[in-house]
């Protein structure tokens, strides 16, 4: 006969998880897990910190709040939401894993997500790599005239900043201007083919959102009004998306 | 809102884009695609993912496109997202992407086409990291290449036997 299990925990209620569910429609589906493990099974983070979803929402359920709360684990989830999405009661996961992110005190959080915040806040372009919207913009014309002096065939191609009731208005990753280019030009080259009606912008151009990343409501609120504001001021139709 | 991805696909059924694939008969280098979560699972879905199997399948040849198991909303998140990237747990970022390195290790595929920065970064960094040394590409750099237009200087992320294709 084998022995008996032993539970380790004693059961409370958290807080944390009740404001989860308050915040959530339908609860976030929390109380719904059934333990089948559907979510852990299928999660790349599983094993990480010895921890997987289904451990993680079963300590968050038996009120283990100071255990979800300061378990790197979250940092390590990506939000991916396969966990919602194989689950059979489509348990939201993700948002107590997101939650417990903000717990956490500022100065605590991962160092380099705070100063990728910090920089998009302190960018007209809301660029995480602080880029400035100088930089952005000399840097786009500087290569244009090269690719249109040096790439036969390409004499008429255009990068246009700030073109006012363009249709769409064209995010940027941070990356290119910064570290390589060259390589926003093949898109150009696309969009000039199929004669699209596109703009950069000096506000807002940036397709990075790492306040989200961050945990940080407010930051990431004002990101993202910047750059609806920025669509709104040139008279943009649509928003469009990099890859 | 509008993700390029579905303009890509929109633009080559019209045929503005006039893409095709015979850059690759001869060669017949092999591709598989990463689907981003944050664009197929968590937004737009397998509607989004059919598009960009369409871009990709127009671009380097049907039988050259070799998928990754599991796919599309099924598929698995590469570690890129969530801020990983940033958040100085490297160790922790590769073990995670173990998981996407051997999807695409057994494919047996010679490229990963990743169309969103941070699963292009992760994956690439991927790559390198564990040796493995497959190249890893943006779609915009291979529709340019398969029409005859991609720049000297616009190679970063080709591999050696792509690098002076068309040139």
């Amino acid at each position: 006969m084998g022995e008996s299990a032993v539970l380790l925990v004693e059961p409370k209620q958290s807080a944390l998880v009740q404001k989860v569910k308050e915040l959530l429609p339908g609860d976030g589906n929390l109380s719904m897990c059934l333990t089948c493990g559907a979510c852990s099974a299928g999660c790349p983070a599983t094993g990480l910190e010895g921890m997987d979803p289904r451990k993680f929402l079963r300590l968050a359920l038996l009120g283990q709040e100071d255990v979800i709360r300061s378990t790197p684990w979250v940092w390590l989830c990506t939000m991916c939401r396969r966990c919602v999405h194989a689950c059979p009661m489509e348990v939201d996961i993700p948002q107590l894993v997101y939650h417990c992110r903000q717990s956490w005190p500022r100065e605590d959080r991962p160092k380099g997500i705070v100063g990728s915040c910090e920089q998009a806040l302190n960018t007209p372009g809301n660029s995480a790599m602080g880029a400035s919207s100088d930089d952005f913009k000399f840097v786009v014309e500087d290569v244009v005239e090269e690719v249109r002096e040096m790439q036969p065939g390409q004499e008429n191609l255009k990068a246009p900043v700030d073109k006012q009731g363009a249709y769409y208005f064209l995010n940027q990753n941070s990356r290119e201007p910064v570290t390589e280019p060259d390589e926003m030009v093949p898109l150009w080259k696309i969009l000039d083919m199929v004669g699209a009606d596109w703009t950069y912008s000096t506000k807002g151009w940036a397709a990075e959102n790492y306040c989200m990343f961050l945990a940080d409501d407010e930051a990431w609120e004002t990101v993202v009004r910047n750059k609806a504001k920025a669509v709104e001021d040139l008279g943009c139709k649509v928003w469009l998306n990099t890859e | 809102m509008e993700s390029i991805i579905r303009l890509y696909a929109r633009w080559i059924r019209e045929g503005k884009l006039p893409v095709n694939s015979d850059w690759n008969k001869e060669l017949g280098v092999t591709f598989t695609v990463q689907d981003p979560c944050q664009l197929v699972r968590k937004s737009l879905g397998d509607p989004v993912a059919e598009d960009l199997r369409f871009v990709v399948r127009s671009v380097v040849g049907d039988e050259n496109f070799i998928e990754m198991w599991p796919n599309k909303s099924n598929n698995y998140c590469c570690g890129g997202g969530g801020g990983f990237l940033q958040s100085g747990y490297s160790e922790e970022r590769r073990e995670y992407g173990r998981i996407k390195l051997n999807q695409i290790l057994q494919t047996k595929a010679d490229y990963c086409i990743a169309p969103c920065h941070n699963c292009h970064s992760q994956i690439h960094d991927l790559s390198e990291h564990s040796g493995a040394g497959f190249p890893v590409v943006h779609l915009w750099t291979l529709i340019c290449l398969s029409l005859g237009m991609l720049g000297e200087n616009e190679r970063e992320y080709l591999g050696d036997d792509l690098k002076n294709v068309g040139l």
